[in-house]
């Protein structure tokens, strides 16, 4: 071997690659994938988050494949162990799958089913209450490309996405141009409502302040001039806003031609939740009597709207769903988990791909540290942390392919970089349910 | 000095960066720990950019530490207290109930204020 | 479980092959129909039954992102009917719009054991196939949207029909559909371009193209049959819904020109009046226009009483029956190739639009003089569920019962209607046709429909009784493939069936051209586009049919 060669990487590019981090779900990366040292050196396209997400994402093969109780253990024996606790709890949740395949997520309802447990995904700290909106009263929506194609007035309605979503106003929303947007930006109208200032103002042609918690009132106003109703003046008082400011971006909500608002945790993380959501979904509707007007809930981990929809087709519901009497229900606020943690009820759970003890509420962590918890997960999180059983995972779309659906629905195929030494979620999930199968029949 | 404010717990891109370090590494645990608050209630209040505060919920605490909001655009904040969600904003999430949605109400936590602390004084 | 079964003593209805209700034996080797077994192989005695081919469905909603996203939002559908697993299957939710798992065991307990999703707009191939995989025991496949494709609207203003036929080809084998389905052609682009304008005439100008749906349906027509594919362009024709439509409907047929199309739910296609006003039945005009032409076939999307959905690519439809009734109503844009609206639905006995639409699909059954090319269908769950089907057969089989069910509802419409002077009863090899041999045929599935040698062992055996409702509701057994699945009313195993595509050849040049269309107005990559051969399992090829 001569010294250039030596020196040289043994590197490799893959294009096209599909940044998972986001539920943007940009599949245009261009990825320089150094195969020696299994990561990522370069990443083409991406976002500053995007670029994190695949820089951080080199294998550490001196980690173990499984731990229980904190001690090395083969994949064999955790699985074993793991099959063991769920079969033998009276009442087991899985929880997370927002960072998972598509493949895995249909695997794990599988799980669900013969374990007869309780499935359920972050959507329900996320965007579940928007899903109940859904549920409600319906949605006007489109797919990101109509957007970039029509969209003459883009509202971010209590959302972030120049810091979440990167790229969402740079590469689908705002700055593209598109089939009747031929001069992108120049051709479009962005209204930002927030209850304060954010970097997504700084892109903004009007800046909508209104009280915190007051967005239903405000939806509702709009709504109401939509619908030709007068207002009551008090809605200054309790929204914040000028009269003339709400009368202004209903106006112009009114006369646009493609409209379409995105809408984030700022509507289903406070008071009102799926009410909001539900008068945002219904001030859409109503705008379709002047116009086209569409919304899109803006949708954070890479395949939550893969959750919603494999546990929509398999079960019939987006989330939150119980197999306790053999076939699946749906409740908010009794299937959910953080209510079935809260309310002591589970004695084991599974984890996959997301991390509760570091975002649940006080009270449901203090639950969970109780009870035996499997953690997947690629990294060591707080939750691999208070695990019996912590496996190390493969990381989707860095190391493992399937599909992933796209905060619209899309469904989007992954180019994995590198193999990982470790197992993808379903590598783990097949044989424990298959496991769990055999132990159930006897 | 104390005051009670509105706790927003919220994403930034420095959140977002750090979490693909690794949650355990300490700038993730940094800027999950850092208040964002106008200058204006900072200056009322005494504080001074990296002052240690509480934050207290009930019987629940957590100390952080504060730096004055950087925005392009003004707005009317004041009162409201900005930090990136993790363990420390989860911490002050004392009341799980869910009003039967399955969300807990995570961005409008009314906290009680007081700093600036001691170096001394610890957590909690 | 063994590769060889014999029935014997049963009824044969086998239309494909003449046999009427003779007493034979059926045999099956390795998933087919075969001449003989030998003499030990096991048997299923099936004295004072019906043997049947397994049913076929040619045009049912039962996968996709529609589909899914009328289960999602509808969980009132799904509590009143739970469907509980089994020791060999799993479980899952019913209702109008069942959860996958519940959908294949469903139609299999109808002894159904082949359904075709009918309307999935390209850019969510993915997620039919991946829903096609879950949904258990049948086979299935899907159409793929073609009728409102911006870039296919563009090759055909310019009058580049090579271009146009080879970007056809490319999209179906891309998006391994089974064929080309239009939806309302040329409507999406006046909805989403024009403040929620509709298509009201086939000559009618398409905001923002210089062409019209009617050259949008004669180049589909044209391409299918050019390309040779098995079940030709499959039309969901203009002004579904409104009064006076018949007319569109048929100015439609015309423009194939005597080339095979399929027009679907054609009830709803068959409505006289003036538009805006209450309609009147034209099944008579339309019935005797598919009578007359051979090229033409259609299924009948029968509308039946309960409970419904409305879903479909035909957005502008679903945003005028919200106005009926202001209920809870999903739009779904999808950029450059469609539109999609979804309600909610419940069809009245009491009310004079209903009851017409009801009266004018059997109209239409009982006026068909050839019943291969009339066939089954309640546009899944658009007119009502596929669990309708057996009441659907009795009404076209017991005269006495339908003309008992005709005074229950509004006396007016059916005075419009001629329902009371049709007293014409299907047979049971009648209703073979319309539920299994004549679809098969229509698909252009060789396998299907049919027991002669070398058809696919899809096999349905009914209880023979005077109730054909009953009969039909429950088969007694089901086969497979060759293997049993539904054993005494219970099932006794677990099965995937396959998904059906076509892969039409295409010049590899128009790639090209279609990536650069991808760059500038599509959200994802082209090369992230196309479904790769890994991504579906049990996939089967249908070959092209010679070109006429």
């Amino acid at each position: 071997m001569d010294k250039n060669t030596a020196t040289e990487k043994n590197t490799t590019i893959i294009k096209n690659a599909t940044c998972t981090f986001c539920g943007c779900v940009c599949d245009d990366m261009e990825l320089t994938v150094d195969l020696d040292e299994k990561c990522i050196i370069k990443s083409k396209n991406a976002c500053v988050l995007g670029k994190a997400w695949f820089s951080e994402h080199s294998v550490d093969e001196s980690r173990p494949v499984a731990l229980i109780d904190g001690k090395e253990a083969s994949l064999e024996d955790a699985i074993e162990e793991a099959a063991q606790i769920l079969v033998n709890a009276r009442f087991p949740i899985i929880y997370g799958l927002s960072d998972t395949t598509s493949e895995a997520q249909r695997q794990a309802v599988a799980m669900a089913d013969y374990l007869s447990a309780n499935i359920d995904s972050t959507s329900s700290v996320c965007h579940g209450p928007t899903g109940m909106g859904l549920q409600g009263v319906g949605e006007p929506t489109t797919t990101l490309g109509e957007v970039k194609n029509r969209a003459d007035m883009v509202v971010y309605w209590g959302c972030n996405p120049t810091d979440c979503h990167p790229r969402l106003s740079t590469h689908f929303t705002v700055m593209p141009k598109g089939m009747y947007i031929p001069n992108g930006r120049k051709d479009r109208t962005v209204i930002n409502v927030d209850i304060r200032s954010t970097s997504t103002t700084n892109i903004a042609d009007l800046f909508v302040q209104l009280k915190p918690g007051s967005d239903y009132e405000l939806l509702s106003a709009l709504r109401s001039i939509s619908r030709g109703r007068r207002l009551n003046p008090s809605i200054e008082e309790q929204t914040g806003v000028p009269m003339a400011t709400i009368e202004d971006v209903a106006h112009r909500l009114m006369s646009c031609n493609y409209g379409i608002l995105f809408f984030g945790m700022g509507l289903t993380m406070t008071r009102g939740r799926h009410y909001n959501t539900g008068a945002l979904h219904l001030l859409a509707a109503d705008l379709n009597e002047h116009t086209h007007f569409v919304v899109k809930p803006a949708r954070g981990h890479g395949n939550v709207t893969g959750a919603d929809t494999v546990m929509s087709w398999q079960t019939g519901y987006p989330f939150g769903v119980n197999f306790n009497r053999g076939y699946p229900r749906h409740e908010p606020g009794e299937f959910t988990t953080t209510d079935i943690l809260v309310r002591g009820e589970a004695d084991a759970a599974c984890i996959i791909a997301s991390d509760p003890i570091a975002n649940f509420a006080r009270p449901a962590i203090e639950h969970l540290k109780k009870i035996p918890v499997i953690s997947f997960d690629p990294k060591p999180t707080p939750t691999s942390q208070i695990a019996r059983v912590a496996l190390t995972t493969a990381c989707y779309g860095i190391n493992v392919p399937g599909t992933v659906y796209r905060m619209d629905d899309i469904p989007i195929p992954l180019r994995p970089a590198f193999e990982s030494p470790f197992p993808s979620d379903l590598d783990i999930l097949k044989p424990l349910t298959e496991r769990i199968r055999e132990l159930k029949a006897h | 000095m104390t005051e009670t404010m509105i706790l927003v717990p919220m994403r930034t891109t420095k959140q977002g960066t750090t979490l693909n370090a690794g949650k355990l590494k300490d700038a993730y645990k940094e800027t999950t720990s850092t208040a964002e608050i106008k200058q204006e209630d900072m200056d009322r209040l005494g504080l001074k950019k990296g002052d240690r505060v509480r934050l207290r919920v009930g019987t629940h605490a957590v100390v952080v530490s504060c730096i004055p909001r950087k925005i392009k655009v003004t707005d009317n904040s004041s009162g409201l207290i900005f930090m990136p969600y993790g363990p420390t904003t989860s911490a002050l999430m004392v009341d799980g109930d869910t009003a039967g949605t399955g969300m807990p109400a995570s961005k409008h936590l009314v906290v009680e204020i007081e700093g600036p602390l001691a170096p001394e004084e610890d957590d909690g | 479980m063994s590769s060889t079964l014999r029935i014997v003593n049963g009824k044969v209805y086998d239309p494909a092959n003449d046999i009427d209700g003779q007493v034979r034996d059926v045999c099956i080797l390795d998933g087919k129909i075969v001449d003989s077994v030998p003499e030990d192989a096991p048997t299923i005695d099936a004295h004072g039954m019906v043997v049947m081919p397994g049913g076929v469905d040619i045009h049912c909603h039962i996968a996709g992102s529609k589909v899914n996203l009328a289960r999602k939002f509808q969980p009132e559908d799904h509590r009143y009917d739970p469907h509980p697993g089994t020791e060999y299957t799993r479980s899952g939710s019913g209702g109008v719009v069942p959860s996958t798992f519940a959908t294949g065991y469903r139609y299999a307990t109808m002894g159904y054991t082949t359904a075709m999703e009918a309307a999935v707009p390209p850019l969510s191939a993915r997620h039919v196939l991946e829903e096609l995989e879950d949904t258990p025991i049948i086979d299935k496949g899907y159409y793929v949207l073609m009728g409102n494709n911006s870039m296919l609207h563009q090759l055909l203003e310019k009058g580049r029909m090579e271009e146009f036929r080879e970007a056809v080809a490319w999209w179906v084998k891309a998006t391994k559909a089974y064929t080309i389905k239009l939806v309302n052609p040329g409507a999406d682009e006046m909805w989403k371009g024009k403040k929620n304008a509709n298509i009201t005439a086939l000559d009618q100008k398409i905001h923002a193209f210089d062409l019209t749906p009617r050259k949008v349906i004669k180049a589909l027509i044209d391409v299918a049959n050019d390309l040779g594919l098995p079940h030709p362009a499959h039309i969901h024709c203009n002004n579904l819904g409104h009064s006076g439509n018949y007319e569109t409907t048929l100015e439609t047929m015309r423009t194939a020109e005597g080339r095979r199309v399929h027009i679907t739910h054609i009830q709803f296609h068959s409505y006289g009046g003036e538009v805006g006003k209450n309609p009147v039945s034209a099944a008579r005009a339309i019935s005797d226009f598919v009578n007359d032409n051979p090229n033409i076939s259609a299924d009948v999307g029968q509308v039946m009483f309960g409970k419904s959905v409305s879903m479909t690519a035909d957005a502008p439809l679903a945003w005028m029956l919200r106005h009926v009734k202001e209920r809870k109503w999903i739009n779904a844009d999808t950029e450059c190739e469609s539109g999609c609206g979804i309600i909610p639905f419940e069809y009245q006995q009491h009310v004079y639009t209903h009851t017409l639409q009801w009266a004018i699909g059997l109209e239409l059954f009982l006026m068909a003089k050839d019943p291969w090319r009339m066939v089954l269908s309640t546009d899944h769950p658009n007119g009502g569920s596929f669990l309708n089907y057996p009441r659907l057969i009795r009404l076209l089989m017991d005269r006495d019962f339908r003309n008992q069910e005709a005074t229950r509802v509004n006396q007016k419409a059916i005075g419009k209607t001629s329902l009371p002077d049709l007293t014409r009863e299907y047979s049971m090899q009648e209703i073979a046709i319309v539920t299994r041999a004549g679809p098969a045929r229509l698909l252009g599935l060789k396998n299907k429909g049919h027991l002669g040698v070398g058809a696919d062992a899809d096999i349905t055996i009914y209880d023979e009784m005077d109730n054909k409702e009953e009969m039909f509701n429950a088969a007694r057994f089901v086969i497979k493939d060759g293997h049993l699945f539904i054993k005494n009313h219970e099932f006794c195993a677990d099965h995937s069936g396959r998904i059906f595509h076509i892969a039409p050849e295409y010049d590899k040049s128009i790639e090209n051209e279609i990536r650069s269309f991808f760059d500038d107005y599509y959200s994802v990559q082209f090369d992230n586009y196309p479904v790769s051969d890994t991504h579906v399992h049990n996939t089967e090829v249908i070959a092209n049919i010679p070109v006429t």
